[in-house]
């Protein structure tokens, strides 16, 4: 791709434009619109469920097309509804494809955890310890006991429930906000919160946390 | 994909626990801007610059990184 569909004015290209005034029409016009944007948001799922694959071995084709339908339906409601705030900043084809794989992304991840539960602190600190050992630098090895230290130390309940699952247990945030009841953003916010805690606490002991200057050396 | 994973690296597991450690985007604005920050990078454009956080978020948040990769690449299958 060589150009974007930003026009000086942030207005729509002439192809998005054409989409939204179909897709607010009446009648049949509409009908053939919707058709044909679910047909988009269906091969952009399938994209999605394509890369995938590898972490649904058990799925059968059938089942992967199934998801890949609820996927498109999903992104098509959620897509109509947000209609109003499409500002032709990309073109609108680019816009919808992100909702049809947002769906596709997590459906794919909540599959793929069904029936695991949610590892136990007790890895993650097996994890740290691993990690801790393969470092051969001592700064390193110490750096890692601290971290232990601290996320037990200095955050929330929530935020080290959030931080071990994600950081540590690699449990998708969507996995891991269904499980709790809870929605992606907010799990994100406690993430955000504990690792600027955790970077604080560290800080404070006087550790250098500036890890590309440390990858460079 | 995140699967759980033995012996990840050390320096992965640091920045997944420390985050980027600068200014950064939510995952509501992260989706909000995502089409536009993938169509200026793809256009060589500067998308760090017209979408500041977007970078920071992407290094934090790995759900949020899957779905740039996917639509990048949707988009790059699209023009063949």
């Amino acid at each position: 791709m060589t150009t974007t569909s930003e026009t000086a004015a942030g207005l729509p290209d002439e192809e998005s434009a054409l989409w939204l005034a179909r897709l607010r029409a009446g009648g049949g016009e509409r009908e053939a619109a919707v058709a044909e944007l679910h047909e988009l948001l269906l091969r952009a799922a399938r994209f999605e469920l394509g890369r995938r694959r590898a972490s649904l071995p058990h799925l059968r084709p059938s089942d992967h097309e199934d998801l890949a339908c609820q996927s498109a339906d999903d992104a098509l409601l959620a897509l109509l509804g947000k209609l109003d705030e499409f500002r032709g900043e990309s073109r609108f084809t680019t816009w919808a494809y992100k909702f049809a794989l947002l769906e596709a992304g997590v459906k794919v991840r909540r599959r793929a955890w069904q029936g695991r539960e949610i590892p136990l602190a007790e890895e993650a600190w097996a994890r740290l310890a691993g990690a801790a050992r393969a470092e051969r630098g001592a700064e390193e090895s110490e750096l890692f006991a601290a971290i232990r230290e601290e996320i037990e130390r200095s955050l929330g309940a929530r935020q080290r429930e959030v931080l071990v699952a994600v950081a540590l247990n690699d449990v998708p945030i969507d996995v891991l906000a269904e499980r709790l009841g809870s929605n992606r953003g907010a799990l994100y916010k406690s993430l955000h919160d504990a690792r600027r805690n955790l970077r604080a606490a560290l800080a404070r002991r006087g550790f250098d946390l500036d890890l590309d200057r440390k990858e460079e050396r | 994909m995140s699967e759980p994973t033995e012996g990840k690296r050390s320096e992965e597991m640091l920045r997944g626990l420390l985050g980027p450690g600068v200014p950064e985007l939510d995952c509501e604005e992260c989706f909000a801007a995502l089409d536009r920050y993938v169509e200026l990078a793809l256009a060589e454009r500067e998308a760090d610059e017209l979408v500041p956080g977007m970078r920071a978020h992407l290094a934090g948040c790995p759900a949020c990184a899957e779905e740039y990769r996917s639509l990048r690449d949707l988009l790059r299958a699209d023009e063949g």
